[in-house]
């Protein structure tokens, strides 16, 4: 696969008018900054310093990783300082096309430092592809600091072909902040998938919602791991969706502790395989098995 | 034309429809019953989802007894299920699309005549976001999507305020002249059975009266006419 269609999957076809910087094979291959977001190498360690100004608004910033040939393993460290009083997109993600018998893996670290009243959604789309019989290993961490007032939406996907990945983010959220995370993650064959949520609500009025809908198929195996505290006046929901294939296994372990008396938490957990009565239906509108089963797929992971 | 010719169907021994012979034609024919008379169950043979002990299912001639739920919705039978299916993460549009044959036609018609409005509901997820009342005209809508030559409506009124009953009333009514095929409703409600033109009614699961509505509906207690959902 090429290079463009890689970065074009990932992407999801979006092409950055604003400030970017695009790696490739554990190299800067292009970066562009404008007046309201510069963006550095760091000083130590490979990875970015991305800084947004106060106020900055309607900017989208790409930060898009793509490995293309095998035996590569690469650390990134990723810090986003974003000014007060924003309200920007960042699209990132990472595509592995690996032909070779080695392994390529891409460990992203990434620090949100949100200033106040900031609005950050964050997108982030994990791909692999390649013949090649070695590993495509994707282990991204996040970490989340929102000032009071803030909010950072965050929508991971995991569309294929990652054989191990580990996804963990830990967030602080103050007063009035808010964390939204919605994950979406289908593996297959053989491959392994475990998300870690470490959340902190530690503000009066913080909030946070983790969704999670994951697809495992084959032989292929998901984790679920959340830990939300409620340390004051707070409001949390953890919904983990399931759908498993064949002889998949998936485990949701969601665990909610409210240390105040005014912390609201909810944990909601289904895992299954797809409903008798939702097949039924669409073979009934004359799509046929294989058919009603893409339909129902593809719609829990849009 | 569709045909159920000596139609049986047991479950672990216990008999639920024994000999059912109806001749559908291309008009409305409502099959009422107490609870547990079969009606359900005999709805679900018709599209396939069970499958009869003995006796045969014929559309327009042809035996299509061992057809399975696409085969037979690809030859024109379309279903309402009484249980409304959610589908997290599809929304109304994808359902309706997947429903109407005629791609070019906007998928609001069928909203609309489930009196819902489009601009408010195509885009919603088919998920616990909708009441079950909106779910339940929505799955309704999608069967009139399919503009097939047999629809069954799988009690109707199930979940329906009795307002918005009485529009689908007419939209039924409607949707019979204009596909001018074979409309099956699964009913309890008056209005609905006086909107037949055949009445079968149903009872233990063998065929207690058939006949043309003005025939039958005097003589209907209110044993079967007041019964509430959950058949068999």
């Amino acid at each position: 696969m090429n290079q463009e269609k890689l970065l074009d999957i990932i992407t999801d076809g979006q092409k950055f008018d604003g400030a970017y910087n695009i790696r490739i094979n554990g190299k800067v291959y292009d970066r562009k900054t404008n007046e309201f977001v510069n963006i550095e190498s760091m000083k130590q360690g490979s990875g970015l310093e991305i800084y947004v100004k106060d106020n900055t608004k309607g900017q989208t910033i790409g930060i898009p990783v793509l490995l293309t040939s095998g035996d590569i393993t690469e650390i990134v460290l990723n810090h986003f300082h974003i000014g007060k009083d924003c309200d920007i997109t960042i699209i990132a993600g990472c595509g592995i096309d690996n032909c070779s018998s080695c392994t390529s893996q891409h460990d992203g670290i990434h620090t949100f430092d949100v200033g106040e009243n900031s609005k950050v959604k964050y997108i982030e789309r994990h791909y692999g592809d390649g013949e090649g019989s070695g590993k495509r290993i994707m282990n991204p961490k996040t970490i989340v600091n929102l000032q009071k007032n803030s909010k950072l939406e965050m929508v991971t996907t995991q569309i294929q072909g990652v054989d191990e990945t580990k996804r963990e983010t830990i967030a602080n959220i103050v007063d009035g902040a808010n964390l939204v995370v919605t994950e979406k993650v289908q593996t297959s064959d053989n491959q392994k998938a475990t998300s870690i949520f470490d959340v902190s609500l530690n503000g009066v009025d913080s909030k946070a919602k983790l969704v999670s809908r994951v697809v495992a198929k084959d032989q292929s195996s998901q984790d679920f791991i959340s830990d939300v505290k409620g340390n004051n006046k707070c409001y949390a929901h953890v919904e983990c969706d399931a759908i498993i294939v064949n002889n998949a296994k998936v485990a949701s372990t969601p665990k909610i502790v409210a240390n105040h008396p005014d912390a609201s938490l909810v944990h909601e957990a289904t895992i299954g395989k797809i409903a008798g009565e939702q097949l039924m239906k669409l073979l009934s509108l004359g799509l046929d098995e294989k058919q009603a089963e893409e339909v129902i797929i593809s719609g829990f992971l849009r | 034309m569709l045909q159920l010719v000596d139609v049986c169907y047991a479950v672990k021994g216990k008999q639920i429809l024994n000999n059912i012979n109806i001749t559908f034609k291309d008009e409305i024919t409502v099959i009422t019953g107490a609870n547990g008379a079969g009606k359900s169950t005999l709805a679900k043979i018709i599209m396939g989802i069970l499958k009869p002990t003995s006796g045969k299912i014929l559309l327009d001639g042809q035996d299509i007894t061992n057809f399975n739920i696409t085969e037979r919705a690809k030859m024109g039978i379309a279903f309402a299920f009484q249980q409304p299916v959610k589908f997290k993460g599809l929304k109304v549009f994808d359902l309706l699309r997947l429903a109407s044959p005629q791609k070019d036609i906007a998928l609001s018609v069928y909203l609309r005549d489930v009196a819902l409005c489009a601009k408010d509901y195509l885009m919603r997820e088919l998920s616990g976001e909708l009441s079950g009342g909106e779910l339940k005209r929505i799955e309704i809508a999608s069967a009139l999507a399919r503009h097939s030559k047999v629809t069954i409506f799988d009690e109707p009124e199930a979940g329906i305020d009795l307002w918005s009953f009485s529009n689908l009333v007419d939209t039924f009514k409607r949707f019979q002249q204009e596909v001018k095929g074979t409309l099956i409703m699964i009913s309890h409600q008056e209005k609905m059975i006086q909107l037949a033109d055949t009445i079968v009614v149903l009872d233990s699961g063998k065929i207690e009266k058939m006949g043309k509505t003005q025939d039958i509906l005097p003589n209907l207690s209110m044993k079967t006419c007041s019964g509430c959902g959950g058949d068999r």
